[in-house]
């Protein structure tokens, strides 16, 4: 004791110093085999005389992508078709994540139902989902596609305007019309008119005790709203019905073989995964929860809403953010079966204009944009449902 | 007297026979209130509509051994696609006459994975058994010792290759997804701030953009002249990648540790080392074997997309086969055939998972 108040303790004795040479240590070792990789790589890169940057971004990229969101062709930049591939990467990952969660939920519940065939077969389901490499998956939905399906000219038809074919999906959607556009705003309309009913119910229930029907009303608000702007527009019923044109389809709305082969194989493999998680937040409240709920007397949809999900959710969104992640991730095997997503645009850039550097840096920052900013909603909205301590 | 009226009263208090036996399993089972009813006609008359033509696919139409030419005009399966590629879809383009070197290797690490089931067995001599198997496992694949000729790492393919990245990926991303996970939870500001950065940049990314990396900037990184072999680059990036998940769940178990264990390993006098050696680590570590098991059962998924940059594991091989003109057009048969490889090793491992966690539960 009286050593340390003299201060004769040797330096590396003490923990606090040792601490700080300790990890002067490490980042000297880090940082050394940091210098030895960049100065091999810049030794590499000049030997083999490639340039470096970003400036590959602007050249003309000489390919073609299947589908894109946004008007590109051959001519347009390497950096519009990076854009490009980061749109599809996110309309596979946003359609895929929203269906997965429908599916995951409803086959969740069903591994719970009391009826002893739907919950054995949505075991069978979970198990063996979760057990076959998703990359499996989509080479096996692909081959389906097209190997089974044959080709435009004889493609099945299982409902008016539907057609099922090896190039793909073809549907009927109502012909462009003004009226959409309206539709769409009062759609947006509706929601905002049902988070203002919703707080000012709740501000009445505090003060007054009156339950105000919010469900009832916020589904004929959302619905209601746009369905009136379709009947002052006259109700405009035309469809554009895809029409076989010589080799394909026009018309209508055509989904590639590709992209129904990813959104397939990846909502199915994470619905499994999202299925347990779901099973295991409900099992996590505890029986007696639902009993005293019911026995203040709630009704079944308020014993749900008010006192199971709450308590759900709390367990249920942790697991539940990371399985969406690892869709957004999975989506990156897109590559494989060639729709044109971010990692197969990349790859293509690498292989064309050999900036590997570059492009990987790039694959990894666009996912790592992806993910931090999901799981910074999550957190948010987890801080939100989390339990709040008195 | 009363005897008698008792067991009269008790013959005739029997449960109905609608609420025992076989019917009363169906009625509590299947057809208890109106929507389960319909729940359960619904699904029986799909799987009515559905596993009889799927049944005479798969076995009644189908054909079992005979050539690609045969299977073109039936209606059933194509099974034949198995057999006869079996050899090149387990082994890949290891060399025909020396395919027994592989298979005694994937002998030993089935045999080494049986015998490690028990947790009775699990001593150090056990550990040293692994690290010879491993060992073992290598020189066969390898060659080039004890008169067994070399075989370039680039004819390594199928199964063992699979089996291969899987297995040497856990063991080597295990001690590294430890030391991580201290790294983590240390006191140093500086160091667990390095070791964040490392595990939220890694899970933050898809292992396709490090195999990527492996593939095409690795090379730049080495001096020139030295080349290695594409398969350790991608078993590099399959480690780093898994280790940082590894990281994660090790970390798990650490934080399980209530406060009460490092002071009484702080009172006893031992220094950071051994108190992690002897009373943190061993303890931390057993809570999170079923968390472990299953990044054990997705990194085994998830070696399949080294064939994305064209090594020849089980997937590819099997792709190679079914881009054989004789063979094209059977990717269903063939595809299933593999998903039920994969299946049985993931089921079981998950299997063992399961069971490993109700031991454990009953032991606290």
């Amino acid at each position: 004791m009286d050593n340390t108040l003299l201060g004769k303790v040797p330096f590396w004795l003490d923990p606090k110093k040792r601490a700080v040479i300790f990890q002067i240590g490490v980042f000297c070792m880090v940082g050394l085999l940091a210098y030895y990789l960049v100065s091999n790589t810049l030794v590499n890169l000049e030997r083999q005389s490639i340039a470096t940057g970003f400036g590959f971004i602007h050249k003309e990229s000489s390919f073609e992508i299947g589908e894109s969101l946004i008007s590109y062709s051959a001519a347009s930049s390497y950096g519009r078709a990076l854009v490009a591939g980061a749109l599809n990467t996110l309309k596979v990952s946003f359609i895929g994540i929203v269906i997965t969660l429908i599916l995951g939920a409803i086959v969740g519940v069903a591994r719970l139902s009391s009826n002893w065939l739907v919950s054995k077969l949505a075991a069978i389901y979970i198990e063996v989902m979760q057990d076959i490499p998703v990359l499996l998956q989509l080479f096996f939905w692909y081959a389906i596609f097209y190997e089974t399906l044959p080709s435009p000219q004889q493609a099945l038809s299982p409902m008016n305007g539907l057609f099922m074919c090896n190039r793909g999906m073809a549907f009927a959607v109502p012909e462009a019309h003004p009226a959409h556009k309206y539709m769409v705003l009062a759609f947006f309309v509706g929601c905002v008119v049902v988070y203002i009913i919703h707080r000012w119910a709740k501000k009445r229930q505090d003060k007054t005790g009156q339950v105000f029907p919010v469900f009832t009303v916020s589904i004929g608000v959302i619905i209601g709203l746009p369905l009136l702007t379709w009947l002052t527009f006259g109700a405009p019923m035309k469809m554009d019905v895809p029409k076989l044109t010589g080799f394909n389809f026009t018309g209508g709305l055509t989904l590639s073989p590709e992209f129904f082969a990813l959104l397939l194989g990846l909502v199915l493999y994470t619905a499994a995964f999202v299925a347990e998680v779901v099973r295991a937040g409900i099992q996590a409240v505890s029986k007696g929860q639902r009993e005293a709920a019911m026995a203040i007397g709630l009704k079944p949809h308020h014993v749900l809403n008010l006192v199971i999900l709450p308590q759900a959710l709390r367990v249920i969104i942790p697991p539940l953010t990371s399985q969406m992640l690892n869709l957004t991730k999975n989506s990156s095997l897109a590559v494989a079966i060639g729709f044109p997503d971010f990692v197969s645009v990349a790859n293509t850039t690498i292989n064309q204009t050999g900036q590997s550097i570059e492009g990987v840096a790039l694959i990894m920052a666009v996912y790592l944009i992806f993910s931090l900013s999901t799981s910074a909603f999550m957190n948010w909205y987890n801080k939100r449902v989390a339990i709040v301590e008195r | 007297m009363e005897e008698s009226i008792l067991g009269t009263q008790t013959e005739e208090s029997k449960p109905p026979i609608t609420s025992v036996g076989v019917i009363g399993w169906v009625k509590s089972n299947l057809f208890n209130g109106l929507f389960n009813s319909i729940l359960t006609i619904v699904i029986l008359y799909l799987l009515w509509k559905m596993i009889p033509p799927l049944f005479q696919w798969a076995f009644i139409d189908s054909v079992w051994y005979t050539n690609g030419k045969a299977c073109r005009g039936i209606d059933g399966a194509c099974w034949s696609i198995i057999p006869t590629n079996l050899r090149f879809i387990i082994f890949g383009f290891f060399p025909y006459e020396l395919q027994w070197r592989p298979f005694a290797a994937m002998i030993i690490l089935f045999g080494l994975l049986f015998y490690s089931r028990d947790r009775k067995h699990w001593t150090k001599y056990l550990g040293y058994g692994w690290i010879a198997g491993l060992f073992a496992m290598g020189l066969l694949m390898k060659g080039g010792l004890f008169g067994l000729s070399p075989v370039e790492t680039t004819q390594w393919g199928g199964l063992p290759l699979t089996l291969l990245l899987s297995v040497f990926g856990l063991t080597a991303a295990y001690p590294l997804g430890i030391v991580l996970a201290l790294g983590r939870q240390s006191k140093m500001r500086g160091l667990k701030l390095l070791c964040i950065l490392y595990i939220e940049l890694i899970r933050g990314v898809p292992l396709i953009s490090l195999l990527f990396m492996s593939s095409f900037i690795f090379p730049l990184f080495l001096p020139e002249g030295v080349i290695i072999p594409s398969i350790i680059r991608a078993q590099v990036a399959i480690i780093l990648f898994t280790a940082a998940y590894i990281a994660e769940v090790v970390r798990g178990g650490l934080q399980g540790m209530s406060r009460g264990q490092y002071e009484a390993a702080e009172s006893i006098g031992l220094n950071y080392y051994l108190t992690m050696r002897l009373v943190i680590l061993p303890q931390a570590l057993k809570i999170v074997i079923p968390p472990t098991v299953s990044i054990l059962i997705s990194a085994f998924k998830d070696t399949s997309l080294v064939m994305i940059i064209a090594l020849f594991d089980l997937l590819k091989t099997t792709q190679t086969v079914l881009s054989n003109p004789e063979w094209m057009g059977f990717s269903r048969e063939a595809y299933i055939f593999i998903a039920i490889l994969y299946f049985a090793g993931c089921f079981s491992m998950s299997n063992y998972s399961r069971k490993l966690e109700k031991e454990l539960s009953t032991e606290n």
